[in-house]
């Protein structure tokens, strides 16, 4: 692999590892919410 | 539903047809309803646009003649560039919708923009550095593009911080959203540094109304993955702000609750 596509696959790695961990983090922190809405109120498990 | 009196007017926000559907989401749980459906068309949206585009940008599309492979760089670095700037607006308009509406919704979206929009302007800085290197021969220069960017990117990282600061979050919202507003005034030198200084970084080429700056090749994958990546950032800024809004009600109901067995006891 020459340098380029070193820097190539380092842009492509950083951008798509960065978006895949905020979406991660963003759906796991709406799952321990919800979890802890349905244990709090039972209402809160239809939204 | 917010029925402040509007001054001199006899009238309520309420009342007017723009403040009603404004407020219609300020209600939590038609809110998480209205997203809950959108949520999964817009990650599989997301999804697919940014495969194709990703995969377009990387196999698909041709190397540049002057710079090789390395224009590949571009298909993600000009969205997270676009993603830094129009995001930043986006804070402008939510710290309005605060400061004159009190949307509740809206200091909450802020809340939760600002760490994302911080992201993609760090990833624009990132990605541009490992663009330069091989193309300027340096990582990073100090001319008025790069600047500018980095001036966003702590403003960014400022407002994050300051909404955050407060044990009262009406204030720390407030206070975000006067630094918001103080701060979009960088967003128009981020656009035109390259055209008032002279600078390392090349003028714009996308967005130049008179003449096509790059070839259809080139372009279309790159605006593909621009719209990828906007549906992306999309999804995240609203699937953190569903559970800002479900932590706030667990929050509240945690409090009620303490507030019960402290009255029996």
């Amino acid at each position: 692999m020459t340098l380029h596509w070193w820097h190539i696959t380092a842009s492509y790695a950083l951008v798509l590892g960065t978006f895949g961990a905020l979406a991660v983090g963003a759906a796991l922190r709406h799952r321990a919410a919800k979890r802890l809405l349905a244990t709090l109120d039972p209402r809160g498990e239809r939204a | 539903m917010d029925g402040r009196l509007t001054a001199g007017t006899g009238a309520t926000d309420a009342t007017r047809p723009g403040a009603r559907s404004l407020h219609r989401f300020a209600n939590p749980g038609r809110f998480l309803r209205a997203t809950g459906r959108l949520m999964p068309f817009l990650w599989a949206a997301a999804v697919l646009v940014l495969g194709f585009g990703l995969v377009w940008g990387l196999v698909l599309s041709p190397a540049d003649w002057q710079q090789g492979e390395t224009v590949r760089i571009m298909y993600v670095h000009v969205p997270m560039a676009w993603l830094a700037m129009g995001g930043y607006t986006g804070l402008a308009v939510l710290s309005v919708m605060s400061l004159i509406w009190r949307h509740p919704l809206a200091d909450l979206t802020a809340r939760e923009l600002s760490p994302v929009g911080a992201a993609a302007t760090a990833l624009c800085l990132a990605t541009g550095s490992l663009w330069g290197k091989p193309m300027w021969g340096t990582w990073w220069v100090w001319d008025a593009r790069l600047t500018s960017v980095l001036v966003l990117f702590f403003l960014w990282l400022g407002h994050a911080a300051l909404v955050r600061a407060f044990d009262d979050a009406e204030r720390g919202a407030r206070a975000g959203a006067i630094l918001a507003l103080v701060g979009i005034v960088n967003v128009p030198i981020v656009k035109f540094s390259v055209d008032w200084w002279n600078t390392l970084h090349q003028p714009a080429s996308v967005t130049r109304l008179n003449a096509p700056g790059m070839h259809v090749d080139i372009l279309y994958p790159l605006l593909v993955c621009a719209l990828g990546f906007s549906l992306l950032f999309g999804a995240v800024v609203l699937a953190r702000t569903r559970a800002a809004v479900m932590e706030r009600r667990v929050r509240a109901l945690q409090l009620a609750r303490a507030r019960r067995e402290d009255a029996v006891a």
